[in-house]
């Protein structure tokens, strides 16, 4: 069965994540970060930064929300009893603190088959309460047998 | 923190998940996928038991190039592809060389193994240096 590609370029309702420092250190303790500047609000201050620091990949938490209405949605129609994280890409902009606000919008960017695979990419793009973008997701995602 | 010039490779990273390290990952995280949190399930589905998030694997590459490079900060792009499958209770590691240097930006090609296999590869970071 062929993939639909109708959905390319949908776009979903941004979400918005208040990022809080216990979250920041939570994160940062379940991935072994040492770094005091994403453990210890003095170190981070004595930094220059107003708060503790988020890791980089500290995305997957504050995008999370935006993704769900993009990967469950009927018209894009991916199998997740089939599917597989592919691939995955981040860019990232200004660091993220604790007390930013960040707001992540979530596209569908390509649909497409190959070799009875087909392949879902999404892109977030999480901006802060500044109007900077603090960084850009492109997320594959691969279903066996379409 | 490292010398990042063309043919540098990174300060090795190793890690072990210990036994409970997906259910504090999916707390801290969000994704409470059973296939990382529970045995029974995991299994039901054909897998050989709970297996990692692919995105703690990935934290753990960034963790490798932040580490390197002094800091958060110069992490301006990670990409990654999750192949193989990682486990609780077995050491990862994270290698990398600096392919390229260019407008104070290094290129560093990294992978993450564990027992021998390469659960996440031709990943590339992108690191400002200096």
């Amino acid at each position: 069965m062929p993939v639909n590609t109708s959905a390319i370029g949908k776009s979903y309702p941004p979400t918005m994540y208040a990022v809080g420092r216990e979250k920041i250190r939570e994160y940062a303790l379940a991935v072994g970060e040492t770094n005091p500047l994403h453990l210890d609000v003095a170190a981070a201050r004595a930094a220059g930064y107003t708060d503790v620091v988020a890791p980089p990949m500290f995305v997957v938490v504050y995008s999370a929300a935006a993704l769900g209405p993009g990967l469950f949605d009927p018209e894009v129609g991916i199998k997740f009893a089939l599917m597989v994280h592919g691939s995955q890409e981040f860019r990232w902009g200004p660091l993220v603190v604790a007390g930013d606000e960040i707001t992540t919008s979530f596209t569908v960017k390509d649909i497409s088959e190959s070799g009875g695979k087909g392949f879902y990419v999404f892109e977030s793009v999480s901006t802060n309460q500044a109007g900077d973008t603090v960084c850009v997701g492109t997320w594959t995602n691969i279903v066996r047998g379409v | 923190m490292a010398d990042l010039i063309p043919g540098t490779e990174l300060p090795e990273l190793k890690t072990t998940p210990d036994r409970f390290l997906t259910v504090r990952y999916a707390g801290a995280s969000g994704d409470f996928n059973p296939i990382h949190i529970d045995e029974d399930f995991a299994r039901q589905v054909g897998l050989p038991g709970r297996i990692l998030h692919g995105l703690w694997t990935m934290a753990q590459v960034a963790r490798a190039q932040t580490e390197a490079a002094g800091g958060p900060h110069a992490l301006k792009a990670l990409s990654v592809q999750f192949r193989g499958m990682g486990v609780p209770e077995a050491e990862v590691t994270v290698t990398g060389t600096v392919r390229d240097v260019t407008d104070g930006v290094a290129l560093i090609e990294t992978v993450a193994t564990q027992n021998g296999i390469e659960i996440i590869r031709n990943a590339v970071a992108e690191v400002e240096i200096g």
